[in-house]
């Protein structure tokens, strides 16, 4: 008989869902051999709103601002996909000048998400420096909201046909100029972490989530291009005009954290090139198509997605014909992509988890709704 | 505040909804579907060049399994659901299908009644484990074959499914201030 004396129990650890590394309330159960997991297990809707409820009860302008307070670091792209999906119902299409400035707002929208995420991602690794570096550059990006709409996070930039707004006097200066001096500072972020030991070490062939496994659970965005599918729908299924500017889909090849962050970080730069092409073909015209005032699309559904910073978000409306939207459902990126937590931490270490969550970048105000 | 529109409860149709202007999904796809299942899925349509089918609620495994191996539909976007109480079967199941070798999204819609339990497609499609469960949460709807059928959003005490179009937010509430301060709520 061995000595039982030196085995280890399993461990149920709690983690969440007020813990700084879980980027808002998420909880996490994990199952703990010593410092190996086991499993884990997410119990989410801390931040559950209701919001596809209380679409039913609004007309489509007015369920408009709700959608900015899902993935609230990235209210412009929520923005679009509505806005795309209703006129998709309502069959018109935002004049070419609207199109063009939505580009450049919601790709300042995707630069402000990924700042928002390498900073807190480098943060719970134990890099300090990035984070002040990355919100100084994404504190410019929010300038150029505020002057543009007067909100810097739940902005509701758009509205369906269009813009509401005119771009205001220096908006192209302003635009052209962060662009100028965005991808030097880029390099500044990957000359701390690129190359760093602890970096990689910390990052490289952890979480690891291949191709096929991210078709199975619906993973999207940045964890499924590291995984080597050059999937993007700004390329596959082009929307709002992405069919004219250039621009590569980074992939990576390990599937791991750090070709996770590997291709964020040139989204970054990919991002600015289609911003400098939308402000170099700018169209003039109208800001806004012919939209009725009171929207009663007529009867039917349509399912219509983009590629939001996180991942495919899709928004399913259905009308009946009345002037409120009989059903919105809206496709979270990060509810989906986080479905594959327990995949990836499996016979990671605890500390990995940090990393893994941080990773996988979600908001849980979209994932709970 | 007495204005806020979520205070009221959105109006049921006494008659059913008027119908979207379907127009017919056909293509090779369609043929081979057809010849595989023949009436077990009653309609092909598309709207606004958006294709769906609609298929018989026992056939959803066989045809969601066909569409992944047969046509490499291998991707499941979304699932979902929408209430419509005017029907027989009230719950419209929507499955939303990528292909990453055609580049083509399409909609497989089937309908279950009040209390029945749909197939779990979690063995197909393993995104489908939260999906379903969102759904169960949101409208009441079972999944037979669920590894672990339970609410995910709303908290495990809660009662009743806020998607149903019955279900008004005043009256959940009122109904939760009661239960868990024990006072009105005065909204």
């Amino acid at each position: 008989m061995s000595a039982t004396f030196l085995d280890t129990n399993e461990l149920e650890l709690n983690m969440g869902p007020q813990h700084p590394s879980t980027h808002g309330v998420l909880r996490v159960i994990l199952k703990l051999d010593g410092e190996k997991v086991l499993g884990t297990e997410c119990v989410i809707g801390h931040l559950h709103r209701g919001v596809e409820k209380i679409a039913e009860a609004r007309t489509y302008q007015q369920f408009a601002p709700y959608v900015d307070r899902m993935d609230y670091i990235s209210a412009v792209s929520n923005g679009l996909g509505y806005c795309l999906a209703v006129e998709k119902l309502l069959n018109v299409t935002a004049t070419p000048r609207a199109r063009a400035v939505r580009v450049i707002l919601t790709e300042l929208n995707r630069i402000a998400s990924h700042l928002f995420w390498l900073g807190t991602h480098a943060l719970d690794i134990g890099a300090t420096t990035p984070l002040f570096y990355c919100l100084r550059e994404r504190e410019e990006v929010l300038k150029i909201f505020e002057n543009y709409c007067g909100a810097r996070l739940t902005t509701h930039a758009f509205r369906i046909g269009g813009l509401q707004y005119e771009l205001y006097a220096g908006f192209e200066d302003q635009v052209r100029a962060f662009c100028g001096s965005f991808p030097g500072r880029v390099d500044e972020y990957e000359e701390l972490l690129t190359h760093n030991r602890i970096w990689t070490s910390r990052l490289r062939g952890v979480g690891i989530l291949n191709a096929e496994e991210c078709k199975r659970f619906g993973v999207t965005g940045p964890v499924l291009r590291a995984a080597g599918v050059a999937w993007d729908l700004r390329k596959a299924q082009p929307y709002s005009g992405y069919e004219q500017y250039e621009f590569h889909v980074p992939t990576g090849e390990a599937g791991d954290t750090y070709d996770r962050y590997l291709v964020r970080v040139r989204e970054m730069r990919e991002s600015v090139r289609i911003i400098e092409q939308a402000l170099a073909m700018l169209p003039s015209g109208p800001v806004m198509a012919k939209v009725p005032k009171v929207i009663k699309p007529a009867p039917g559904e349509v399912y219509v997605s983009i590629e939001a910073p996180k991942g495919e978000l899709g928004y399913y409306v259905v009308s009946d014909g009345g002037k409120n939207p009989y059903r919105v459902r809206v496709r979270p990126p990060s509810f989906l992509n986080l479905q594959a937590l327990d995949t990836m931490c499996r016979g990671a270490l605890v500390a990995d988890v940090v990393a893994i969550i941080g990773t996988i970048d979600m908001v849980m105000g979209e994932v709970d709704r | 505040m007495s204005e806020v529109p979520t205070a009221h409860t959105p109006k049921v149709h006494a008659h059913a909804p008027a119908e979207m202007a379907v127009e017919t999904w056909e293509s090779a796809l369609t043929g081979r579907l057809a010849a595989r299942f023949g009436g077990g899925i009653s309609r092909f349509g598309s709207y606004l060049g958006q294709p769906f089918l609609e298929a018989r609620a026992d056939l959803t495994l066989d045809v969601l399994r066909f569409l992944r191996d047969e046509e490499a539909f291998d991707f499941l976007v979304d699932l979902t659901a929408v209430d419509r109480p005017g029907h027989a079967e009230r719950f419209e199941l929507v499955y939303i299908l990528y292909s990453f070798a055609s580049n083509e999204r399409i909609r497989v819609k089937t309908r279950v009644g009040d209390g029945v339990a749909a197939p779990s497609v979690t063995g197909v499609y393993p995104a489908a484990d939260w999906l379903e469960r969102e759904v169960f949460d949101m409208f009441g709807i079972g999944f037979a074959g669920h590894p672990k059928l339970r609410r995910i959003l709303l908290p495990d005490d809660w009662s009743g499914h806020p998607l149903r179009r019955e279900t008004s937010i005043l009256a959940m509430d009122q109904d939760w201030v009661r239960r868990n301060l024990g006072i009105e709520s005065g909204q």
